[in-house]
């Protein structure tokens, strides 16, 4: 359930570290196809390499740019941090961890929560980081996956996550495997105020967050070749004791089997979403109890 | 450590005296995390068909999901507990190797779930207390699983047992294996034997991916840190109540650890059913919802700005 919670060479990254160079911040190399391209012009191609489709792993702030109408983020529960319940160390201290992470992404932990538009409908939406320790699911992301939820419930608005995690985050141990109750039961709520909950995952979206709110969407949708699984390839292959299919836990295999509604190509994805929520919007709001 | 009853609003769960543990003579207190671990997979250790042999009468077992198959890591059924008609679901562990093989060594595949959410929904809707049994490394990782969806019929299970207007008592007796024992593990009411664990994840996994290799030390020092024992997740709030086991483990007076479980069943049940359905409901919901909210701050960051 708890998968490898460190965060995966994000591939673009992982190609300029070896040369110390100038040009690490002008250059991509694809790691599907190979082909080094402008980083520039992968960027305006929505990270999306141009030559064969790879999707880059994107930044909130990425993902917040391409999806939302411009000055509609209102952003939420931002102040939620959490201690050390477990006092936890491990190779280094998780207090320390959390510090660097914190520093480095200026937040308090690997989701953001808030109120946003897209073309002019208000939806609540959650944006995982997965660079903040690998997108794991401990009590605060948990906690405010379910606020929202709530939060969207009470004021009658449809809800998208994107996801993109590990699974749950060892150093809170069991406490962040009930995060995936906390969070299954607020979706039960929304579910019950009849309010669309769209899940967009994205790569990787495996262990505890794919075994709770990720899988439990109204509509589950993935980015093309996004990683979605429950245990790792590794055990996987393990304990089948045979070769694993080519896309195993890819977004195209999860298709295959039924798991996906669709996988939506990025430079459709906000166009999809505003499509998807218009259709699913209530005719005759209803209110639930509080 | 926060005062006990600040993450479990529903606090009367809390208020009962015998729901503070194991009588502080107990034998089992000295043991280190990973001795709990070895007790919680001792092969004789009692599982769940032996808890419904000494706590239920006229047990008559379900099978089947209706969607794929009979999945034999978990056993489901109707059976009386006293004068209670019950829905009873558990993992299976297995004590022989073929029982074993059988029982999938406990690891339940997603037909598995979907059985006891059969048997959930069907306690639901004629009125049945439920109680399960929680005895699992994890949920089945192979290909088949991640075929017809793990992750569903894991997410799922959470879903659905949040909304039961039933009382859910679930009793962890062997090895809590991170989702695929939360899978039917979301109750009114936890309890926990005193040498069980429950775990986001194996010592096995937490030391090879945080301390690069699952050597024997490792391990026992990821299942230190994990706080995967009894006394820590009652502390942690995790769980409500720690069950008393004969010195030396269940295994070895499997009558007496029955009869415990049995008591502390009564007395909760006893409590739930002067609830309401919809109260049921909100006292779980509640519960889970309030889980790690004691170890949470406020700490002030700049909000992400829309670049857009
Ligand atoms: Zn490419």
């Amino acid at each position: 359930m708890a998968q490898n919670t460190e965060p995966q060479p994000d591939p673009a990254r992982a190609n300029a570290q070896p040369a110390p160079a100038p040009s690490d911040d002008i250059w991509t190399k694809c790691p599907t196809c190979k082909e080094i391209a402008f980083r520039k012009e992968v960027e305006r191609n929505l990270n999306v390499c141009p030559k064969c489709g790879h999707h880059f792993r994107l930044t909130v702030s990425q993902r917040l740019a391409i999806t939302v109408d411009r000055g509609s983020w209102r952003e939420m529960f931002s102040e939620l941090a959490i201690g050390d319940p477990l006092k936890f160390v491990d190779s280094r201290p998780y207090t320390k961890r959390m510090a660097q992470a914190r520093e480095t992404s200026g937040r308090n932990d690997a989701v953001v929560v808030g109120a946003a538009a897209i073309e002019d409908r208000p939806l609540a939406l959650a944006i995982m980081d997965f660079e903040f320790m690998g997108g794991s699911m401990g009590v605060v992301v948990g906690e405010k996956i379910a606020r929202l939820f709530d939060f969207a419930a009470r004021r009658g608005l449809p809800v998208v996550v994107f996801v993109a995690s590990g699974g749950a985050r060892m150093q809170e141990g069991a406490l962040s495997l009930m995060q995936m109750a906390k969070t299954s039961a607020a979706i039960a709520r929304l579910r019950d105020a009849r309010l669309p909950y769209i899940s967009v995952m994205c790569d990787p979206t495996t262990g505890g967050v794919a075994a709770s709110f990720a899988m439990l969407g109204d509509l589950n949708i993935a980015e093309p070749g996004a990683l979605i699984g429950f245990a790792g390839r590794r055990v996987s292959k393990q304990t089948v004791n045979q070769e694993l299919p080519e896309d195993f836990q890819r977004a195209e295999f999860l298709l295959a089997h039924g798991m996906l509604d669709a996988i939506v190509p990025r430079h459709q994805m906000r166009f999809t979403l505003s499509r998807l929520l218009t259709m699913l919007a209530r005719r005759h709001p209803r209110r639930i109890r509080k | 450590m926060p005062p006990a009853g600040k993450h479990n609003p529903g606090g009367h769960l809390r208020s009962h005296p015998a729901a503070k543990g194991a009588p502080a003579e107990s034998p089992n207190q000295g043991l280190s995390a990973i001795e709990r671990v070895r007790l919680a997979r001792n092969p004789m250790r009692p599982q769940t068909l032996d808890y419904v042999d000494a706590l239920f009468s006229e047990f008559f077992e379900l099978h089947g999901d209706r969607r794929f198959g009979d999945d034999g890591a978990i056993v489901a059924g109707l059976g009386y507990f006293g004068k209670h008609p019950v829905a009873i679901v558990g993992h299976q562990r297995g004590k022989t190797t073929p029982e074993r093989i059988k029982r999938n060594f406990g690891s339940a595949r997603p037909e598995g779930y979907r059985k006891a959410a059969r048997l959930f929904d069907l306690a639901n809707r004629f009125n049945l207390p439920v109680i399960t049994f929680v005895d699992t490394q994890g949920a089945d990782p192979g290909l088949g699983a991640e075929e017809r969806g793990q992750n569903e019929a894991i997410a799922h299970n959470l879903e659905l047992m949040s909304r039961l207007e039933v009382p859910v008592i679930c009793c962890v007796i062997g090895e809590g294996g991170s989702g695929g024992a939360l899978a039917i593990g979301v109750g009114n009411v936890v309890l926990m034997q005193e040498n069980a664990c429950y775990s986001v994840i194996t010592p096995e996994g937490c030391a090879a991916i945080l301390w690069r290799e699952a050597t024997e030390e490792n391990v026992a020092i990821a299942a230190s840190a994990m706080k995967l024992s009894a006394p820590d997740l009652l502390e942690l709030g995790v769980i409500d109540e720690i069950i008393a086991e004969p010195p030396g483990g269940a295994h070895t007076a499997p009558a007496e650890a029955a009869h415990n479980l049995g008591v502390a069943i009564a007395r909760h049940l006893e409590r739930l059913k002067t609830l309401g359905p919809a109260q049921l409901r909100r006292d779980r919901e509640r519960k889970f919802a309030a889980m790690g909210n004691a170890f949470l701050q406020r700490q002030g960051v700049e909000n992400t700005r829309s670049i857009g």
